[in-house]
C-alpha cells in the first residue's frame, strides 16, 4: 500500500497513532533507534560548546533567512555562471513538471535518485512513473522504502521503523535475495542491484543541503556515496531543493555541517560532502553534461511572510527533533501522515498543507521542550507549536490568524468549555466557590473522569482547599 | 538566543504565594508545606486571596482569550515589590516565560512584564534565594525524581531538587533510565492523546519501579497526577510526593525540633 499525504490520509491521524501504539515491533524498532542517535549526538559534542556553536548556526540561518529574495537571485546568477540551469516552482506539481520535461527533452527512460526529502514532498516517484520514467531510489533507506511501496518514517532514516528481519524478508520477496540476518550482507546485494542501474541511468536526481548564493556551490553530504554516483555518473544530474536551503556564504556552511552531521546520526563528518559546481568542464573526465537546479516553494513563502513562522525555515534537515521527541518515539513517523513526521513536520506540514487537513498535529505535543533544545538553529518549536494552536482555533482576537485553514479545529463544545473555564476562574467569587464545592462535595467525586481515568485513577478534591487552610490560620485556628 | 542569566535576588523580607490551582484544590498540604518552610526561613508569605488560576490550560490550548481574561485581574494581585513564588515549574513557567508573550502589544504588557521578573520556582528560590539547609528527621528512604518538562527547560532547575534532596542524610536517591523524558502529561495532551500519553507514563512508572524507587517526589503536581495515577490504577509499587510536601515532612514539619 503506498503511503501518501492526501487530505483525507492526514486527517486520520487518531486510528494511526493507535495502530502504531499497537505494534510492538514498531515501539521496540523506534525506541531502539532513537536512543541510539540520542547516545551518537551526546557523544559527538563531547568537548563542543554547543550553545556557542547553536547560536551560530541560528545566526547564519537568519542571516540568510532576513535576505532570502536577494541571496536567491544571487544564486540563480552563480549558478547559471558555472553553468548550472536553474528553474522556479511555486508548487510541488509544478517542480514535477520542470522535472518530467528535462526528463523527457533527453528521452531518458530511467532516472536514479539520491535521497531528497523535497521529492517525497511533492511525490515526484509517483509523478515519473506516470510518465513512464522509472525512477529507482539508491540511498540504501530510500531503497527498502521503495521495495516496501512505503514513505519514509524519518528524514534522515526512512526505514527506520524496520528491523534486519523484515528488511531481509523483503528482499527475499522483492529482489530473490536470500533471507539473512548478516546486514553486510544485505548491503551488498542492494549494492551490487543498485550499481548497474547507476550506469544505465539517464537522469540522477538529488537533493540539496545548502546553496551557497556566493558562489553558485550546490552541496550535499551523504554516507554511501550513492549520492556521489547520482551526481556524477548520468550524463544528466537535477538537484531539487527547497527555496530556503540558501546560504551567503561557503564559510557559512562550516558551522552548519558540524551542527549537522553531530545532531542528525552523531558524525563528526558524513563519509562524502559533495560541493557540486556545474557539469563537466570542457577537460574534465567525469561529471554530467547538464546539471539543472530546481528551486521548489511550494508553501514556503508564505511561511516566510510572517516573521515568528519564518522560524521555521531555519531548519537544516538534521532530524534531531524527531530523535528527541517522545511522541515521535512512541508512535513512529508513518503515524503523522505527513512528508516531514514528528516536531519540525508539526509545524511545517500545516503550512504545506494547510491547518485544517493537520489540525491534530499541534495538539500532539506535551510541549516538553526536548526538541527545542537539541535544534540545532534553534527553532523554538515549542513556541511554533503554541502557535499553531492558537491558530487552529482562531483563539486570539488580538492576533488574527494567518495560516491556511485556520480554525478549523474551533469547536463550540470546546469554546463553551474554555467560556466556562474564564467565567469561573476569572472571579475570585466564582471560583472560590467553586472550590468550596468541591470540598463539601468530594465523596461525590467522579471517579471516571473522561479519557484521563481510562488509564489512570481519578484525583480527588483536597477535604479543604488552601485559600481555606491559609484563612483558617489567620484567623488563629492553628496549623 | 541563548536562556538570559538568572539573576537570583536578595533574599527578601516577604514573599507572595501564588499556589496554582491544582496546589489549591487538591494538594493544598504540598502548598501548605511551602508556606511554612519558607516562613521557617524568616520570610513572611503574603496569600493573596484573590489568586486563581495562571491561565495556562486555556493559553496551552490556544484559547488566548479566555486565558487572558483569567490572568487580567491576577495581574493587580502582587503590588509590593517582593517575589512571587509558585510551587510548579509549569505555572511558573507559564508567569515568568509566557506572560510576556501573551500581553506582548497589550496594554497591560508592562505590567505582565514585571509580574514575569518577579516570578521563581518554590525549590528554585528555597536553595538560590533562601540558601536553605535541611536537617533530616525521617527514616531511610529511597525516593526518584522527577523533575518537570517546564520546570528543566523553561525555568532551568534540573538541578535544584537533586541538590535539595542530597542535603537530606536519609534520603536516598535513585536515578530511573531517561530522567529528562517527558511523563506525557502535558496538560490537556493527556485527554486530547489519551494513548499516546498513556505509552508515555507506562514508560515513565515502569522506569521509576526499575530504578527501586518506593516515591517519585515531583517539582509539579500535574506529572505527579499523572505518574502516581496510573501506578494506583495499574497496581504499580509506587507512590507520588510533591517536593516541597516531602522536604518539609522530612525536615521535621517545623523548626527543625521534630514536632510530632
Amino acid at each position: 500500500m503506498t503511503q501518501t499525504s492526501t487530505l483525507s490520509d492526514v486527517r486520520e491521524f487518531h486510528p494511526r497513532v493507535r495502530t502504531a501504539l499497537d505494534n510492538p515491533q514498531i515501539r521496540s524498532n523506534f525506541r531502539n533507534a532513537m536512543d541510539g542517535l540520542m547516545g551518537k549526538r551526546q557523544k559527538a559534542f563531547d568537548g563542543w560548546d554547543l550553545d556557542k556553536l547553536r547560536d551560530l548556526g541560528a545566526a547564519v540561518r537568519l542571516r540568510a533567512l532576513a535576505r532570502l529574495p536577494e541571496l536567491l537571485e544571487r544564486l540563480e546568477a552563480n549558478c547559471i555562471r558555472q553553468g548550472i540551469q536553474v528553474h522556479w516552482a511555486e508548487t510541488g506539481e509544478q517542480a514535477c513538471e520542470i522535472i518530467g520535461d528535462i526528463c523527457k527533452a533527453r528521452q531518458a527512460r530511467t532516472v536514479i535518485k539520491g535521497k531528497s526529502m523535497v521529492s517525497e514532498e511533492m511525490e515526484l516517484n509517483h509523478y515519473l512513473e506516470e510518465q513512464g520514467i522509472e525512477a529507482l531510489e539508491s540511498d540504501l533507506g530510500e531503497y527498502i522504502v521503495q521495495l516496501a511501496e512505503e514513505t519514509p518514517s524519518h528524514i534522515i532514516m526512512p526505514a527506520i521503523h524496520k528491523n534486519t528481519t523484515e528488511i531481509s524478508d523483503l528482499m527475499h520477496e522483492r529482489t530473490g535475495t536470500e533471507r539473512s540476518h548478516d546486514v553486510d550482507y544485505l548491503t551488498a546485494s542492494a549494492r551490487q542491484q543498485l550499481r548497474e542501474k547507476f550506469m544505465t541511468a539517464d537522469v540522477g536526481i538529488s537533493g540539496v543541503n545548502f546553496a551557497v548564493a556566493q558562489t553558485g556551490t550546490l552541496c550535499l553530504v551523504e554516507n554511501e556515496g550513492n549520492g556521489r554516483l547520482t551526481t556524477t555518473v548520468p550524463p544528466c544530474h537535477i538537484a531539487v531543493t527547497g527555496i530556503e536551503k540558501v546560504v551567503e556564504h561557503l564559510e557559512d556552511i562550516s558551522p552548519l555541517l558540524a551542527l549537522l552531521t553531530r545532531s542528525a546520526t552523531g558524525q563528526h563528518i558524513t563519509t562524502y560532502v559533495n560541493m557540486i559546481s556545474g557539469p563537466r568542464r570542457d577537460a574534465e573526465l567525469d561529471g554530467p553534461e547538464a546539471v539543472h537546479l530546481v528551486l521548489v516553494d511550494s508553501g514556503r513563502s508564505s511561511v516566510y511572510q510572517d516573521p515568528e513562522l519564518m522560524d521555521t525555515l531555519r531548519c537544516i534537515r538534521c532530524g534531531a527533533c524527531m530523535n528527541h521527541c517522545p511522541v515521535y518515539t512512541r508512535v513512529g513517523g508513518h503515524a503523522y501522515g505527513t512528508t516531514y513526521p514528528g516536531p519540525i513536520g508539526k509545524i511545517l506540514m500545516p503550512h504545506l498543507l494547510g491547518l485544517d487537513s493537520t489540525r491534530d498535529l499541534p495538539s500532539a505535543s506535551t510541549l516538553c521542550g526536548a526538541c527545542g533544545e537539541v535544534c540545532p538553529v534553534r527553532i523554538p518549536i515549542p513556541t511554533l507549536l503554541q502557535r499553531l494552536r492558537k491558530e487552529s482555533v482562531d483563539g486570539d482576537r488580538l492576533r488574527p490568524s494567518v495560516v491556511r485553514g485556520h480554525g478549523s479545529k474551533r469547536h463550540w463544545k470546546e469554546v463553551l468549555a474554555w467560556n466556562a473555564f474564564r467565567w469561573i476562574f476569572a472571579s475570585p467569587g466564582r471560583y472560590r466557590l467553586l472550590g468550596m464545592l468541591m470540598t463539601r462535595f468530594r465523596a461525590f467525586t467522579p471517579s471516571r473522569v473522561g479519557a484521563w481515568s481510562r488509564y489512570r485513577s481519578a484525583p480527588k478534591p483536597a477535604a479543604r482547599t488552601l485559600h481555606q487552610l491559609v484563612n483558617e490560620r489567620a484567623k488563629g485556628g492553628g496549623r | 538566543m541563548t536562556d538570559p542569566i538568572k539573576l537570583y535576588p536578595a533574599k527578601p523580607e516577604k514573599v507572595y504565594f501564588f499556589a496554582t490551582c491544582l496546589v489549591d484544590l487538591f494538594y493544598p498540604d504540598a502548598g501548605m508545606a511551602g508556606i511554612q518552610l519558607l516562613e521557617r526561613e524568616g520570610i513572611e508569605v503574603l496569600f493573596p486571596q484573590d489568586q486563581t488560576c495562571c491561565g495556562q490550560p486555556a493559553f496551552s490550548s490556544g484559547f488566548n482569550d479566555q486565558a487572558r481574561d483569567v490572568v487580567v485581574p491576577q495581574l493587580d494581585l502582587f503590588p509590593g515589590d517582593y517575589p512571587i513564588v509558585v510551587p510548579a515549574g509549569s505555572c511558573g513557567g507559564m508567569m515568568r516565560k509566557h506572560y510576556p508573550e501573551l500581553f506582548a502589544g497589550t496594554p497591560w504588557q508592562e505590567k505582565a512584564e514585571a509580574l514575569a521578573a518577579r516570578t521563581w520556582e518554590l525549590t528554585d528560590f528555597l536553595l538560590n534565594v533562601c540558601h536553605i539547609r535541611l536537617k533530616d528527621q525521617g527514616k531511610p528512604v529511597k525516593v526518584a525524581m522527577h523533575t518537570s518538562c517546564s520546570a528543566r527547560r523553561e525555568m532551568g532547575i534540573a538541578e535544584v531538587g537533586p541538590r535539595l534532596l542530597g542535603q537530606l542524610g536519609q534520603v536516598e536517591l535513585v536515578e530511573q533510565a531517561r530522567a529528562e523524558e517527558c511523563c506525557g502529561f502535558g496538560g490537556t495532551f493527556a485527554v486530547r492523546h489519551p494513548e499516546i500519553s498513556e505509552a508515555m507514563v507506562n514508560d515513565k512508572t515502569e522506569a521509576l519501579v526499575a530504578a527501586g524507587a518506593e516515591t517519585v517526589v515531583a517539582t509539579d503536581c500535574g506529572c505527579m497526577m499523572n505518574i502516581a495515577g496510573f501506578a494506583e490504577k495499574n497496581q504499580r509499587p509506587l507512590k507520588g510526593q510533591h517536593i516541597v510536601s516531602f522536604l518539609w515532612e522530612r525536615t521535621g514539619c517545623s523548626d527543625g525540633e521534630g514536632e510530632a
